[in-house]
């Protein structure tokens, strides 16, 4: 068998496009293909239109993208963007996302990046906008007209009088053999018709019929099935494997064992989930765990890695003329992706090369890895994005590809690997715990004159990226090194204000050198972050840090405006200086008929349920979206339950692609963002995870009263597009203990809020 | 291993599987379905559920030799994409998800209850989703959905 399927094989196979790619102009040397995506140079030249489009002789339209459908909405809202800059209907667009094979390295669909780059004057939406103006071009040519006498409609460009000519007449099946142009102009939003509607998402029939393909679907011929066996305890490594423990189940293949990556591969999905079960492995214990209870101390004391985002170098004056200082803690724990489903993948590694079918976030860095622990050259590993469950960041997907690639490897077969509830648990990379110091100087008037917030973040390992696949479990077991925080003092800032991680709280005004990108008007500033050691894997869970900042910040703006006997709204505003975030807190504001009022509630009684309202914002990491969130919520003062009732969102994401796709990200971020806010949090003894489940980790149902939702959504069309897929959810956390508060006159500084936590804060009033 | 028969979506199905293997594995790698899935193996999640004789059934933790002569019905076999059965078209309505991947366990559990019950109250909705998870927290909109569903019913 030949080595790998080539782009131009995967057209004719798909029957997408017939003739004319020539594998010689479109496999480039690798050098030539470096791409603006802070990635690997492959194959598929970025600069190239034909590395994003093809028309085909029947006039259908082929996009190639490197950010993928994670349940999000991406398919749709691109499938949309290609219609509208081609000015084809929606039904003429396939979409064919991240695979290694066909589609532009893009990175990782992360970050909510993928609106940014794939939606501004760049890629995916550049290279459509090229297409259209080189089809018009062709039509002048062909129908002797000049290109602004053209117009271009349904797949075709029309002259006045009826003369018309079809993409497909034009460019059907062949290269169009041009560079992305940087100035072929992208149609506005006052021309858009499919961008800027509520197209239903292209997937919804399949999913609501079960008809959908999942990676958990995928069937390959000759497929055999595959388990792990994970440590049972943190930093445990393989004494001695018995594989006469199994022999005796029927249709057992083999048992792998590599360094300490353990798995197992038999004829049927339920012979290898008994294998792996039966299996008896001798582990050497681990070094065992820092005490649960004393995690947030435990944070402070380590040797940390410092960053410092921003000092004016007058805080600690500012701090000792302040009429007075306020100082609060704040604290935020490990916490799970927890996918719906358990991860899984489909791997088939041969002699010389492999393909793999995987739910990762990142096929590129994927097949970077997949190339580090099987030996083979990266070029000869494809790796195919298929939809898994929702990931929220870095789940299981990765590591279970690689799974699925060891084990291959060790049997000459497809395998298919389905982790079971508990080695997702084991397997994930968790949301980072925080602590977050907040300090404030505020003057005679109530104003905040200084902020001083040192943020720490614990870590261990992360994306795997292109050249780390020890930094998820199965490439460490499997003989990788993690990345690890290693010690550093911080240097002075330098350059424009980075605030990815909103380290930095939204009333400083963010000044570097002179230079100002904070969003608010505080000049007095300093924000160290601290990156310490964890014992546990740690990467990307959905608002990575920047949520914990930001119920850090907004909480504690809280307790400022609490203290200067200011209503928390005007009390932002007044320090507020960026007008996109002032118009996100202004709008939810007044649709939520919000009453001026300094917190807390003054009428509500000790006792009983109560009800109150918190208000959050963030300018997401600096700029990526702006949004301010409303939290109504009761809370039963006997049992410490907090049921939120009502949700406003205001949310700015410059020109809206889709309202209703952005109304469904708005509503699950915030309940997701509740869910955590309220009941999530991973679990350990002195030696292993103990939350390992769904009764043992504690998501909200289905079954709750679903509070109602009210979002604004504040279009920008003369905006850069940003991401929104992360804004709100950064905002639940923070405006729920705003809301307890208001309703109860506790404030509880750390997530999440639970019942007994909350009755805990509601007795520490007096 | 045995070979058992099973009626699934109105077809008999023979498979050679040992009786104690879960019916979900024989659903999604025997028979080759997709509407329900692994989602936790314990019954916690809902994403493998199917229906039997009326009622919402986790998969994941049922030997396929407890169905019997029992018809087993998944989410594929309640309606198709060109003809969607009217709480799917509820869902699709209502754009109800987000990944999907729990919708077995939303829709089902939710069919089966206002099936047996139409009049069911908001209580006993949330008590028959209480073991339902949905991780992408489309809960709203599928609220929406098995209450339009419901008012088709009434």
């Amino acid at each position: 068998m030949k080595k790998e399927l080539s782009r131009r094989d995967f057209l004719k196979a798909s029957g997408i496009l017939v003739v004319s790619f020539s594998a010689s102009s479109v496999i480039e040397p690798l050098a030539a293909a470096q791409g603006p995506f802070d990635t690997h140079p492959s194959h598929v030249n970025p600069d190239k239109l034909d590395s994003w489009l093809a028309v085909a002789s029947d006039g259908t339209v082929t996009a190639y993208t490197g950010k993928c459908d994670l349940g999000q909405g991406m398919y749709t809202v691109q499938t949309q963007l290609v219609a509208e800059e081609l000015c084809v209907s929606i039904e003429k667009v396939k979409l064919i996302q991240c695979d290694t094979s066909v589609t532009p390295d893009q990175g990782t669909t992360s970050g909510s990046q993928s609106t940014p780059t794939n939606f501004n004057t760049r890629n995916l939406a550049q290279a459509a906008a090229t297409a259209r103006e080189a089809l018009i071009g062709m039509a002048a040519q062909k129908l002797g007209v000049p290109g602004d006498q053209l117009t271009v409609a349904d797949g075709a460009v029309s002259a006045a009088g009826g003369r018309r000519v079809s993409y497909s007449d034009l460019v059907g099946g062949k290269h169009f053999d041009l560079a992305v142009s940087a100035t072929a102009k992208r149609r506005s939003p006052s021309e858009w018709k499919v961008l800027g509607t509520s197209v239903p998402s292209l997937d919804r029939v399949a999913l609501m019929t079960g008809t959908f393909e999942f990676v958990h679907n995928v069937h390959v011929p000759g497929m055999v099935h595959g388990r792990v066996v994970r440590p049972p305890e943190i930093g445990a490594t393989v004494e001695h494997v018995d594989e006469m423990s199994v022999q005796h189940i029927p249709g057992l293949i083999k048992v792998v064992v590599k360094n300490n990556f353990v798995g197992v591969v038999a004829e049927k999905q339920w012979q290898a989930a008994q294998a792996a079960k039966d299996l008896k492995v001798t582990w050497k214990p681990g070094a065992g765990l820092p005490a649960q209870k004393e995690l947030y101390d435990y944070i402070r004391k380590q040797a940390s890695r410092d960053v410092m985002v921003v000092n004016s170098k007058d805080v600690d004056d500012k701090l000792k003329s302040a009429a007075h200082v306020l100082k609060a803690t704040y604290s935020y724990p490990y916490q799970a992706h927890g996918s719906m489903g358990s991860s899984c993948a489909v791997a088939d590694v041969q002699a010389d090369h492999a393909t793999i079918w995987s739910p990762t976030q990142s096929v590129y860095p994927t097949q970077h890895g997949i190339s580090m622990l099987t030996g083979l050259t990266a070029e000869n590993v494809r790796v195919i994005f298929v939809r898994g469950s929702g990931c929220y960041g870095l789940n299981a997907a990765d590591t279970v590809s690689y799974d699925a690639a060891l084990l291959s490897q060790a049997v000459h077969k497809p395998v298919r690997v389905q982790l079971t509830r508990q080695d997702e648990f084991l397997s994930e990379n968790y949301g980072s715990a925080c602590v977050i110091e907040q300090q404030v100087g505020i003057d005679a008037n109530g104003a905040i004159q200084a902020w001083d917030c040192d943020a720490w973040s614990i870590s261990l390992g992360g994306r795997p990226g292109y050249g780390k696949p020890g930094n998820v479990i199965t490439g460490m077991l499997a003989g990788f090194d993690p990345e690890m925080v290693t010690p550093r003092a911080a240097a002075e800032p330098t350059g424009e204000l980075r605030n990815g991680s909103n380290a930095v709280p939204s009333y400083v005004a963010g000044c570097i050198n002179g230079k100002c990108g904070g969003a608010g008007s505080i000049r007095s500033e300093r924000v160290l972050m601290h990156s310490v050691p964890s014992p546990f894997f740690t990467g990307p869970l959905r608002s990575p840090l920047r949520l914990q900042n930001t119920f850090a910040h907004e909480c504690f703006m809280d307790e400022v405006s609490t203290y200067a006997k200011a209503d928390p709204v005007a009390f932002r505003l007044q320090h507020l200086s960026d007008a996109r975030i002032i118009g996100v807190v202004k709008a939810a504001a007044q649709k939520a008929n919000w009453v001026a009022r300094p917190s807390p509630e003054h009428g509500n009684a000790r006792g009983g349920k109560v009800t109150g309202r918190g208000i959050a914002c963030v300018a997401y990491e600096g700029g990526n979206g702006y949004a301010a969130l409303i939290a109504e919520v009761e809370v039963d003062q006997a049992s410490g339950r907090v049921q939120p009732k009502r949700f406003i969102a205001a949310l700015d994401c410059g020109p809206i692609s889709n309202p209703d796709g952005l109304r469904n990200q708005i509503e699950g971020g915030v309940l997701q963002g509740t869910s955590r806010a309220l009941s999530e949090e991973i679990t350990w003894d002195e030696r292993k995870v103990t939350s390992i489940d769904w009764r043992s980790y504690h998501t909200l149902p289905l079954g709750i009263q679903a509070p109602i939702f009210e979002s604004v959504l504040v279009d920008q069309p003369a905006a850069k597009a940003t991401g929104a897929g992360e804004t709100a959810i950064t905002l639940a956390a923070a405006a729920i203990g705003n809301a307890i508060f208001d309703a109860t006159g506790a404030r509880i500084r750390q997530v999440p809020f639970t019942a007994e936590r909350v009755r805990e804060a509601l007795a520490a009033r007096g | 291993m045995t070979a058992i028969s099973l009626k699934v979506n109105g077809h008999v199905h023979k498979v050679d599987v040992p009786p104690e293997t879960p019916l979900l594995y024989v659903l999604s790698d025997d028979l080759q379905l997709r509407g329900p899935k692994f989602g936790c193996g314990l019954a916690q999640c809902g994403a493998c559920t199917v229906i039997i004789q009326g009622k919402a059934v986790r998969s994941c933790v049922m030997p396929v030799s407890a169905v019997k002569n029992r018809e087993v019905t998944t989410l594929e076999g309640i309606g198709t994409p060109e003809r969607p059965h009217a709480i799917q078209q509820d869902f699709i309505d209502e754009g109800a998800a987000q990944c999907g991947f729990c919708l077995s366990g939303v829709i089902l559990s939710a069919k089966a209850l206002l099936d047996d019950n139409p009049k069911a109250s908001d209580e006993q909705i949330q008590e028959a989703l209480s073991n339902v998870l949905c991780r992408c927290f489309a809960h709203t909109r599928m609220m929406r959905a098995i209450k339009r569903y419901q008012a088709r019913r009434a």
